[in-house]
């Protein structure tokens, strides 16, 4: 192939980032384009020859991927100003010139490499599991409903991705709201029958700091979640349960 | 503010509906004897003025719970980072304009009490003609068509908040209808709030 043809190409720009406290600037590059790319390929494509547009050598844009089928969250970014994965960013359904950014409302590790461990110690204040260790068989637990387990695992479509997070405009460095994925988990192991037996202790760690009382009602989680998880609903019913349990606890005997 | 976050918010948020939203209903419903005449007006203002305890009542139902909800509604309001230009989603512009409507009230308030109950309180009788000066200015007219809008839409979507955030309205279904009806409590109660106006001004 000695003679030199046009070559269709990509461009994108990305929000860059040297480290955690580096300033962030922008630099632009040009990919080659090919039919059914995504914008993981196109940053690999970048990988495999790190020259910007200017023709500048320079680092290769960092980001993070592990399962390429929406599953895992990892790849999040900000894709035409909308957090989503990237592994199902097609780069034919998206504007051009691309921008990549990293999710900023989580603590930025370079590039389009974020820190997600909120998510993780917010999963752990509201206990999001089902406590069943113990040193003997505690045997089988109640069945669940078929149709309880049916919207019940919607929820549990739930990768910790953070989209939700950064869509929030109350989840910032102004506030301590934990977001909506972990309020969802909380409805979500509330649902299950073993699960309920420590309801209460899940619904007094989402009315304490940072807990439900954040949530403004903005609704853009349900918008933007990748999927389709009914975060607002979950919310609504939280809402319903925490009075609830208030109530209870304030005017009630369970603690008595 | 961390331990009773929960607590003050939801209190906040009953605030907003009984009594301060109430009482918005009571003094818009006053207001609209204007359209009648001046003499209706008068009656239905004098009524209120007459009520025994005057003073225990407006400082228990309304300016303690006006005054907290204010001030933590102006903490709520700057805690936000709104980002309608990312995410344009009808519910999103409401929680923009709640937090917008929720400011504008705290300086409208401020200015409508100082010129009508404060000067009430110094001499100024409060009758139709008061306000009707108060009103000869066109841009105290603008100031008060804003305020009115502000306080209705602040009232009608907080209702709905309200319901949502004290469990009321949980289904996307029950929350969509709760939608309409704020939109209905709001073309009802602006109309009430600004034909009451014009009659100060005809």
């Amino acid at each position: 192939m000695s003679e030199a043809k046009t070559v269709k190409t990509v461009r994108l720009i990305i929000t860059r980032q040297d480290g955690p406290d580096a300033t962030p600037y922008i630099e632009s590059f040009d990919v080659p384009y090919r039919p059914n790319m995504n914008v993981i390929s196109a940053l690999m494509a970048i990988r495999r020859h790190p020259v910007n547009s200017k023709g500048e050598q320079t680092s290769p844009p960092q980001w993070e991927m592990n399962c390429l089928e929406e599953v895992c969250g990892a790849c999040s970014m900000v894709i035409n100003g909308r957090p989503r994965q990237a592994c199902t960013a097609l780069i034919d359904k998206l504007e051009k010139p691309v921008r990549l950014a990293p999710m900023g409302t989580f603590p930025i590790v370079r590039d389009l490499v974020v820190d997600r461990t909120r998510m993780f110690n917010a999963l752990k204040k509201v206990k999001a599991w089902i406590p069943i260790d113990g040193t003997y068989d505690l045997g089988p637990g109640p069945r669940m409903a078929e149709s309880k387990r049916q919207w019940a695992y919607e929820l549990a479509k739930c990768m910790t991705c953070g989209v939700c997070l950064e869509a929030c405009p109350n989840v910032n460095s102004k506030s301590s709201f934990i977001g909506p994925a972990p309020l969802s988990q909380v409805r979500l192991f509330n649902a299950h029958p073993t699960g309920a037996m420590n309801k209460a202790e899940r619904l007094r760690a989402i009315m304490g700091k940072g807990g439900i009382e954040g949530c403004g009602n903005s609704q853009n989680c349900v918008e933007v979640c990748p999927k389709g998880i009914p975060l607002t609903t979950s919310i609504a019913s939280l809402n319903r349960a925490t009075m609830a349990q208030s109530f209870r606890d304030f005017f009630g005997s369970d603690n008595q | 503010m961390a331990e009773n976050d929960f607590a003050r918010h939801r209190l906040h948020s009953l605030l907003g509906v009984v009594p301060v939203g109430l009482f918005l209903v009571v003094h818009l419903t006053v207001n609209f004897q204007a359209t009648k005449g001046p003499g209706a007006f008068n009656q239905a203002a004098s009524f209120m003025e007459n009520l025994p305890y005057l003073l225990f009542l407006e400082i228990v139902l309304i300016y303690l719970p006006i005054l907290f909800h204010a001030i933590y509604g102006i903490y709520i309001a700057f805690t936000a980072k709104n980002n309608v230009r990312n995410f344009g989603f009808f519910r999103n512009w409401m929680f923009l304009l709640q937090r917008l409507s929720g400011l504008f009230l705290v300086v409208f308030l401020a200015w409508h009490v100082w010129e009508t109950r404060v000067a009430m309180a110094l001499g100024t009788p409060l009758n139709y003609e008061m306000m009707a000066h108060i009103l000869s200015n066109p841009w105290i007219i603008a100031f008060y068509i804003i305020g009115i809008l502000s306080a209705v839409f602040h009232f009608s979507n907080g209702l709905w908040s309200f319901c949502v955030h004290w469990g009321l309205l949980v289904s996307p279904r029950a929350q969509r209808i709760g939608t309409y009806v704020s939109l209905i409590i709001f073309l009802l109660l602006g109309y009430v709030g600004i034909s009451a106006l014009f009659a100060f001004i005809a």
